[in-house]
């Protein structure tokens, strides 16, 4: 039996799993059963999604794309133009398939951390029923085969960002930071949304294989298509935390650490590039959107590497550092190097979660200690974790040959060489790159080398359990191994990922008329510049944290105010509180409240029960209370209707 | 025999002087007796046509009247006893608590 007609089941598994656990969890409050349910389920899905990528790769180039539609959802099916017609159906391609791999296969890992990590926590069934929702939710958003799916996924794993960020609910700055992210993403959701109304109206039809079959055929840079590719990318923007809208990421640390793994820096996040990839026939058609995609990614990529150069909360620093290793996705997308971007998405999934839950550990044996400056020496008293950090941290420094060097450096040189990229956005790549090897060796020295400074009275450092350091090792593996599915062309291997990924992509980079570039010397060079850049970033490091400890310190009294900035993350949170935030409260207080409320709305209502006060005061003064005159009146009307009667 | 104008006539106005009774009259007692002058000229209305129809049913619900004002007379006085051990008047003006 075809594996692709149970293909579904890779979305339903991790559903039963929310069902289940979700509706018996609270009663069979058991750590064990639940966890392996909420884990299992994943594993099931994972199992599934290999199974039908062994069979989309036996099958030839052209016939790996099907899609299975299982029922009509939302219809208006009169037959005319314009009717609206969404049904559930989920598409399997290349890139789809890719992205399920990587959210089971990381999202499995990370449940069975969590065993470990959310050990002995009241809310432990909770947590694995939002998990498994959150998988539910992001398997139909990169399954879906049409984009009311899609965005039902993505407000589905907008909702578990939520619940998952403020899952510590007694504390007052988990709920703020979960409202924070919501209503971050929502603004970007409402870009998503109009982009799809723009589609709809363009297209008449919201399903993937008709609107990118119809723009196939549209001519390049009409105004319309500006605005849909540009609405999208907003709606990327918050997904993905990047400028302008990439407040809510650092706060969203308030959650729990396996949360910040899988959702804020292997999966849900990259939704934004994902979807970009997804529409890339429609970016085709607006190449000055692919421009401002690039220009965001690039800025966004340097500016979070700058602010993670002085971070001091461990899981604030990969925080930083995803919003950074994001914008060089988009920054590949905006070059069109969709594939690239998809294959970072792939490697950092793995390096970043690895680091994400070698935090988590590391959190974990120091008693819920989150200050580096805190830190120090844990080398020996986490070995394991120790190690596996090491490798996470090479690897998203882009040494060779592990994984962050091929995916990074796959980026780097096509915004190099690209024709939609420019010395320019390398130039800014190559600066984020050195960042980014210097934050993330300071990271670890800070962790795990040098004097321990914390209080030996009160903290005793040690080792995670087992169910924690097994998904560690196994990341670690990936972060080593990963990249070499993408061996650059040039080394004379094969490319596996670009290979894999070309065919869903071909046809916007034939739009676009993207020529393949073979400079092999050009590569190499720019190569070899970035591996010395990022070693001499990781050197920098060492000489400052390591040998001469005082530097840090010296330049941060030399360069005050640059410091004072960058440790205030550019103020960016009190400008939106200066210019959003505040403003609409005062809007809302005294105009909206005091004014249209208080006066209007009240006023009216109130105003109305006035008017009929003052009339009745006048009116009730008929009612004498002597029956006389009342006897009065009634003759008088007796009297009145003789008279019609008689006389009309 | 009488013809039924003369009747009708005189049932009128004694009618008209029960309504102005009730209408302008401040003694309670006074009310009641006017109510009780305009049912009998209504009384005599039923009779005389009943007279000059050669009809029964006249006649009879005259007596359901009789019956009717006969309770109402006992009702009536009761109230206006209660009416007077409260408030120490049968003054209709001084009665108007049915208000606002």
């Amino acid at each position: 039996m075809p594996m692709i007609s149970n293909a579904p089941l890779i979305v339903l598994f991790p559903l039963a799993g929310f069902l289940l656990i979700g509706l018996l969890g609270w009663k069979y409050r058991n750590e064990l059963v639940i966890g392996i349910v909420g884990s299992g389920v994943i594993f099931l899905s994972f199992a599934t999604a290999v199974g039908v990528l062994f069979e989309m790769a036996s099958l030839p180039e052209e016939a790996r794309r099907s899609t299975v539609q299982l029922f009509p959802w939302i219809g208006t099916f009169t037959g005319t133009s314009g009717s609206l017609g969404v049904s559930v159906g989920y598409q399997f391609d290349q890139l789809s398939i890719l992205m399920t791999l990587i959210v089971t296969g990381v999202g499995f890992l990370i449940h069975v951390y969590s065993i470990g990590y959310m050990h002995g926590d009241k809310g432990y069934w909770r947590f694995f029923t939002y998990l498994n929702l959150f998988i539910f939710a992001m398997l139909n958003l990169v399954l879906a085969d049409n984009f009311v799916l899609m965005f039902f996924g993505w407000e589905g794993v907008g909702l578990c960002s939520y619940l998952l960020i403020g899952f510590w609910y007694e504390k007052t700055f988990t709920g703020d930071a979960a409202k924070k992210a919501f209503i971050v993403n929502r603004i970007g959701d409402f870009g998503f949304l109009l982009g799809m109304f723009l589609i709809m109206r363009t297209f008449d039809s919201l399903s993937f294989t008709s609107v990118m079959s119809s723009a196939s055929v549209m001519p390049t840079g009409t105004p319309v298509m500006f605005w849909i590719a540009l609405l999208l990318f907003v709606g990327a923007t918050g997904k993905s935390a990047q400028i302008p809208l990439f407040v809510w990421l650092p706060d969203a640390m308030a959650g729990p650490t396996p949360v910040s793994a899988l959702i804020h820096a292997a999966t849900m996040v990259t939704a934004g590039v994902y979807m970009v990839a997804r529409c890339a026939p429609l970016y085709a058609l607006a190449p000055d959107v692919l421009m401002i995609v690039a220009i965001v990614g690039a800025a966004t990529a340097v500016f979070a590497a700058t602010i993670g150069l002085v971070q001091n909360d461990i899981k604030k620093v990969l925080a930083y550092s995803t919003i950074s290793q994001l914008g060089y996705m988009f920054l590949a997308m905006g070059v069109a190097a969709f594939s690239a971007g998809i294959f970072h998405v792939m490697t950092h999934a793995f390096f970043k979660a690895l680091l994400f839950l070698g935090s988590g550990a590391v959190i974990h044996g120091m008693h819920d200690e989150q200050d580096i400056q805190k830190m120090g020496g844990l080398k020996k008293y986490l070995p394991v974790t120790y190690a596996t950090f090491v490798v996470g941290a090479i690897a998203i420094a882009g040494i060779p040959p592990f994984a962050g060097f091929f995916s990074k450096d796959e980026i780097l040189w096509n915004a190099f060489s690209s024709e939609l990229g420019s010395p320019v956005l390398w130039t800014v790549g190559a600066l984020g790159a050195v960042l980014t090897a210097f934050y993330m060796s300071r990271l670890v020295i800070l962790t795990f080398h040098g004097k321990e400074r914390f209080d030996h009275h009160h903290v005793h450092p040690h080792e995670a359990p087992k169910t924690m350091t097994v998904p560690l090792v196994v990341l670690a593996g990936l972060s080593f191994v990963g990249g070499w599915l993408g061996v650059p062309a040039s080394w004379g291997l094969g490319n596996v990922v670009e290979d894999w990924l070309n065919p869903v992509f071909e046809p916007a980079r034939h739009k676009l008329m993207l020529a393949e570039h073979e400079s092999h010397a050009a590569e190499f060079t720019l190569m070899t510049i970035s591996v010395v850049l990022a070693a001499s970033g990781i050197y920098a490091a060492w000489r400052w944290y390591v040998q001469h400890t005082d530097v840090p310190d010296r330049i941060a009294g030399k360069f005050a105010r640059t410091y004072r900035i960058l440790l205030n993350k550019y103020y960016v949170d009190e400008a939106y509180d200066a210019v959003v935030v505040r403003p609409t409260q005062t809007a809302s207080d005294k105009f909206l409240w005091k004014g249209v409320d208080v006066i209007i709305i009240d006023g009216a209502v109130n105003g109305t029960a006035k008017v009929i006060a003052i009339a009745a005061q006048t009116v009730r003064r008929v009612q004498t209370g002597v029956a006389q005159s009342y006897a009065m009146v009634i003759v008088a009307g007796i009297v009145a209707v003789i008279a019609a009667l008689l006389f009309i | 025999m009488v013809p039924i104008p003369y009747y009708l006539v005189l049932s009128a106005a004694m009618f008209m002087i029960g309504a102005v009774g009730v209408l302008t009259r401040r003694n309670a007692i006074i009310v009641f007796m006017s109510i009780e002058l305009m049912l009998n000229s209504v009384n005599l209305t039923l009779v005389a046509f009943s007279v000059a129809t050669g009809t029964i049913t006249g006649q009879v619900l005259v007596f359901f009247v009789m019956t009717v004002a006969a309770a109402e007379a006992a009702v009536g006085l009761a109230i206006i006893i209660a009416l007077y051990r409260r408030k120490q008047t049968v003054n209709l003006d001084e009665i108007n608590i049915l208000k606002w």
